[in-house]
């Protein structure tokens, strides 16, 4: 009986190392709370250096990852409990009800045609709405719908079953129940991730107050073709295409204040989305307000000078000191100031604004480690046991990879992945 | 007859907004011995494959052709869709409409369509003439060679004899540990490197599946995936070390100024690592300023060695935290101490006192020569004002660069590396310890000058993929390998000459000289048969005759056009 291992959470880190396993020939329960595999690398619309469209080289791995005969999805699922110790560890499971027998379901979409009510989209960002009934996203793993019962007219007031009227598949089943299930594991992976800090928490950038303030991850879905726009780059006051762009970093991160460390990935994800305006809008002027430009991996350099040459890509040392909403609500006012001493106040005027928020561990982060029994450091990200350990965490068989232990970029969670393999190879041949 | 499937994909709007598909659809349709023409969003995702796999099965399709994006990522989701359809996944041809149709011809969409008809009607042509192909397995080596005995290395090695996997691990020094061995406390914790290294010296010592080669340099790499075989040469010895994978960490070094800032002309000035040395000894300036980014981020070497930011940092912090009557300046282009912990080193320097000046390209700072030490001038743009900082030391953060070796240890593995020397990985997103060469691996700072940690993340990476071969027992041979047949060919030797694996060699048989090719050690490549003067040897699923028949296929549907 090959031994199991829980991995939790489905983003690209756990993914890979969700395979690595299966390949090792552990049994791998890869544990995701949102309803399909992914992460935040499924939202992305490229990637920085190489511009490769995220979805494209996703795609293939989260469908190797479900398709493998050693994994097992446990989607819309969260672990609520673990007992025992290492190497005997038992994993209570938490399949929350998705209303829809996946079994069944063949992920058509006559459902969510027809479904008549309407809630903001998380994975779109809230740029658009979805159904009460949805697939997050078209290439979503497993292809199943779920409805979401907070909304779901017929699961509120037991009025509407509209879905159930028009699923050819029977696949909808309002009364269904969460399900408990337990694996005895042993080792557990946790590779939870990061969410994106509420901008609108520092009101002096605007966000929620100036229609043309947006942050990194929807300008992403702004850009991707399977974006709320179709990939035209447009701005929400009007719907016009701006011209004059302009970014904001670390917003919330390096900030006494608000969250001290450095997020690692603005500086070359802000640079990526540049280019990328540049090639949807071909007249567009960007500006980068920043405080250092932190560009330290393979090609990173490279790729800030062409966007500076090659693309116009303005470069502006400096923390905007307030942003006000423009003429009739429509664009913004930025003012910052100038560099050196006799530096002086500035205000300038763009179409668009993009905030780069601190990125945070994972919502719900901290009550796992504590079900877990893990450390946490002073941001909130996992520690790892000791310098001879960098992806142990400090509880015995538990591993830990990815943005859920520090800001990374996703080669370095990749990396980190694998490693995690290796090291629950070690300990469950015997060694320390 | 074939009975052909012709899938195109949508592929969101990447290929659909400039291609016109479903006119391509309709195009394909008229194609000879196409029985079914499809379209998908996206055909990569579950409800595409299921679809093609449902069309395969009910119009009994014995080819499919898919006109979507690039083999590189694609190919193997598609090969195996034909295969769970009971498709032989040989009998799949893929035509790149994304790449070479919508994102390159994005302005001229009537072109990219006409380009994307052109295509698929020469995958079809291919497509008709393919034939099923049978992979065959070969066993592997249960033994994994490391070579370089630094912090990366120590990683990969300890983990795979932890593993209880046999490991050999090949130093060309007479010590362990690499340039860990000069530097003494490693951020962000302030650990002694003594205590690591030490501590995965004894793990390996310690281990029956390990062993270390001192002083021992690699000379030769034969064979493939699983059936590898290392000779070592050290000590007047050679020794032949057989192998089912090798993971490179062969690290870089610190690069050596060439006289900038009155490097070798004044003693006060030094490089991080001779600062290094010093600390160690007890040597701790009083007052030190640190010039970054020396011979970096120029002209000529462009990028960016991530880790010596960071290493200022922690020795700027261990001068000032151990003499409070220090001055400690940094002067930089940007303090790149990305992440969390040392974001805080960067914060304690500051509230420690140390003077942080930021100088740019047009006006690098100047060490000068004084009575009592030195003094470097620099332009300060923050403030936009010249500084002079007196001091006793000058201590220079140049970059890693790669070894000078690296190129021929490059050679001799069959494995690329990017224009500054490291070693290319076979994706930068997604496979960052492969190479594109099966059953090699890279990790460390051999690839790009990484933090302990990320080195050793890396090192673990690279044995856990080392470890899956040798785990599974057997490996894959590629089945798209080169054949001669024996009626055509002169045997004159040239594919032997040209082979790059040497796969090929001339043998007799029935008293005919011939060229055979060995298929375990073929990858594929086709360069023996552009070799061959006589069309005798050919590549499976690349045949004369179907690649003969793509171009027929072309020119037809040219002519049509007029
Ligand atoms: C705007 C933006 C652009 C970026 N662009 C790039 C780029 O171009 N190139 C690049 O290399 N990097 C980029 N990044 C960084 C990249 O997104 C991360 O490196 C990567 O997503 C980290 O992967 P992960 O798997 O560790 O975390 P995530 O992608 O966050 O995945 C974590 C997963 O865990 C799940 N989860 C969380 N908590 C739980 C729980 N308790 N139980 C079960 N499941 C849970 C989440 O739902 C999620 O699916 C960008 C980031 C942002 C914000
Ligand atoms: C001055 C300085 C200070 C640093 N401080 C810190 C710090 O405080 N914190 C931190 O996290 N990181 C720090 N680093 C970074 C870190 O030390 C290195 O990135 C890491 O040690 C590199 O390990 P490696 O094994 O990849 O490479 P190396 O240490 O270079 O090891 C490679 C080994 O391979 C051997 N080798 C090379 N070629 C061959 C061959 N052909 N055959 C056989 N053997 C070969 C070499 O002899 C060497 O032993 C610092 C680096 C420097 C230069």
């Amino acid at each position: 009986m090959p031994k199991k291992v829980v991995v939790i959470g489905g983003g690209i880190a756990g993914i890979q190392a969700s395979l690595d396993l299966a390949d090792m020939g552990f049994e791998v329960h890869l544990v995701e709370r949102t309803p399909s595999i992914g992460g935040r690398m499924a939202q992305l619309d490229k990637t920085f250096p190489t511009n490769d469209c995220s979805m494209c080289i996703l795609s293939p791995k989260m469908i190797m990852c479900a398709g493998h005969e050693n994994v097992k999805l446990h989607t819309y699922s969260e672990v609520e409990e673990v007992r025992g110790q290492f190497p005997n560890l038992k994993v209570r499971i938490r399949e929350k009800a998705r209303y829809v027998n996946i079994a069944k379901c063949t992920g058509c979409g006559d459902c969510i045609a027809k479904c008549p009510v309407k809630v903001p989209d998380e994975f779109e960002q809230k740029l658009s709405n979805r159904k009460a009934i949805y697939l997050p996203f078209p290439q979503a793993v497993p292809r199943k719908v779920t409805i979401d019962g907070e909304v779901c007219r017929m699961i509120k007031t037991g009025k509407c079953g509209v879905c159930k009227k028009v699923c050819q598949a029977g696949a909808i089943e309002y009364d269904q129940k969460d399900e408990v299930v337990e694996i005895d594991a042993s080792a557990i992976v946790v590779a939870t991730g990061f969410d994106i800090m509420d901008a609108s928490l520092l009101p002096q950038y605007g966000f929620g107050s100036c229609k043309d303030v947006v942050v990194s991850l929807q300008f992403e879905r702004l850009l991707s073709a399977s974006g709320p726009t179709g990939g035209h780059l447009t701005r929400p006051s009007d719907g016009r295409t701006p011209k004059k762009l302009a970014f904001v970093q670390c917003v919330g991160s390096r900030d006494e204040r608000m969250h001290k460390y450095c997020s690692s990935v603005c500086c070359m994800y802000a640079t990526k989305e540049s280019i990328l305006a540049r090639e949807h809008v071909a007249d567009i002027d960007t500006t980068i307000f920043y405080m250092d430009m932190r560009a330290v991996g393979k090609g990173f350099q490279e790729f800030v000078q062409r966007a500076e040459k090659l693309y116009g890509v303005r470069y502006v040392r400096s923390r905007p000191a307030s942003v006000q909403p423009g003429k009739d609500g429509k664009g913004v006012l930025v003012t910052y100031e100038t560099k050196g001493l006799a530096g002086e106040q500035v205000t300038e005027q763009f179409d668009l604004l993009v905030l780069c928020p601190a990125l945070l561990p994972s919502r719900g982060s901290k009550a796992l480690a504590d079900r877990l029994g893990l450390k946490l450091d002073e941001d909130g990200f996992l520690v790892a046991k000791d310098i001879r350990h960098p992806v142990d965490s400090t509880r015995k068989g538990v591993l830990v990879c990815g943005f859920a232990c520090a800001p990374m970029d996703i080669p370095d969670s990749v990396a980190q992945a694998s490693g995690v393999a290796a090291r629950v190879a070690e300990i469950l041949q015997g060694g320390g | 007859m074939a009975r052909v499937g012709v899938f195109v994909c949508h592929c969101g709007l990447n290929i659909a907004s400039t291609v016109d598909i479903e006119k391509v659809v309709a195009y394909a349709r008229g194609l000879p011995d196409v029985v079914v023409a499809e379209h998908n969003l996206y055909s990569c995702s579950e409800e595409g494959l299921s679809s093609i796999r449902k069309s395969i099965e009910k119009n009994k399709l014995d080819r499919v052709v898919v006109a979507a994006c690039t083999p590189r990522t694609h190919e193997p989701l598609f090969r195996k869709t034909c295969e769970l359809a009971g498709v032989n996944k040989y009998l799949f041809e893929f035509v790149n409409i994304r790449e070479h149709c919508a994102w390159i011809h994005i302005k001229e969409p009537l072109s990219a369509t006409d380009k994307a008809e052109k295509l698929i009607a020469m995958g079809v042509a291919k497509a008709r003439l393919l034939e099923p192909q049978k992979e065959t397995e070969s066993s592997v080596i249960p033994t994994a060679v490391v070579i370089g005995g630094g912090l990366t290395g120590l990683t990969a090695a300890a983990s795979l004899a932890a593993q209880g996997i046999d490991t050999h691990l090949i130093e060309r020094e007479e010590k362990l540990g690499g340039v860990l061995g000069d530097v003494e406390v490693i951020s962000p914790e302030f650990s002694k490197s003594g205590d690591l290294i030490g501590q995965l010296v004894k793990e390996l010592k310690g281990s029956r599946h390990a062993k270390v080669h001192l002083g021992a340099k690699v000379v030769a790499v034969s064979g493939f995936i699983g059936n590898f075989e290392v000779t070592v040469e050290g000590k007047g010895k050679q020794e032949k070390i057989p192998a089912g994978a090798i993971i490179l960490a062969t690290g870089a070094q610190e690069f050596m100024p060439k006289g900038e800032y009155g490097f070798k002309e004044m003693p006060e000035v030094v490089t991080q690592l001779e600062l290094e040395r010093r600390l160690a000894s007890g040597n701790v300036p009083r007052r030190a300023v640190f010039i970054q980014c020396v011979g970096s981020r120029q002209p000529g070497r462009e990028y960016c060695s991530r880790i010596c930011c960071n290493a200022s940092l922690k020795n700027a912090l261990r001068i000032v935290r151990t003499r409070p009557d220090s001055r400690v300046s940094i002067i930089h282009r940007d303090i790149m101490s990305y992440g969390t912990a040392s974001e805080r080193l960067y914060r304690e320097a500051s509230d420690r006192g140390v003077v942080f000046l930021r100088y740019g390209l047009e006006r690098i700072p100047k060490v000068v020569r004084k009575k009592d030490g030195v003094v470097v001038e620099v332009y300060d743009e923050t403030i936009d004002e010249m500084v002079d900082l007196d001091t006793d030391l000058v201590v220079l953060a140049t970059p890693m660069v790669s070894r000078e070796d690296a190129r021929d240890l490059g050679k001799l593995l069959k494995v690329p590396l990017d224009k500054y020397g490291f070693f290319l990985e076979a994706h930068v997103k997604l496979r960052p310890v492969e190479f594109a060469t099966d059953g090699v691996f890279i990790a460390g700072s051999a690839r790009w000058p990484s933090s302990v940690t990320e080195c050793m993340g890396q090192g673990l990476a690279a044995a856990a993929k080392a470890s899956i071969p040798i785990r599974r027992g057997k490996v894959v041979v590629e089945a798209i390998t080169a054949s001669a047949d024996p009626d055509r060919c002169a045997a004159c030797g040239n594919c032997v000459i040209a082979c790059p694996y040497e796969a090929i060699e001339i043998v007799e048989e029935h008293g005919k000289r011939y060229a055979k090719v060995n298929e375990t050690k073929c990858k594929g490549c086709g360069t023996c048969v552009a070799a061959c003067p006589n069309d005798a040897m050919q590549q499976r699923g690349f045949t004369s005759q179907q690649l003969s028949s793509m171009i027929d296929a072309l020119i037809k549907s040219t002519e049509e056009e007029t």
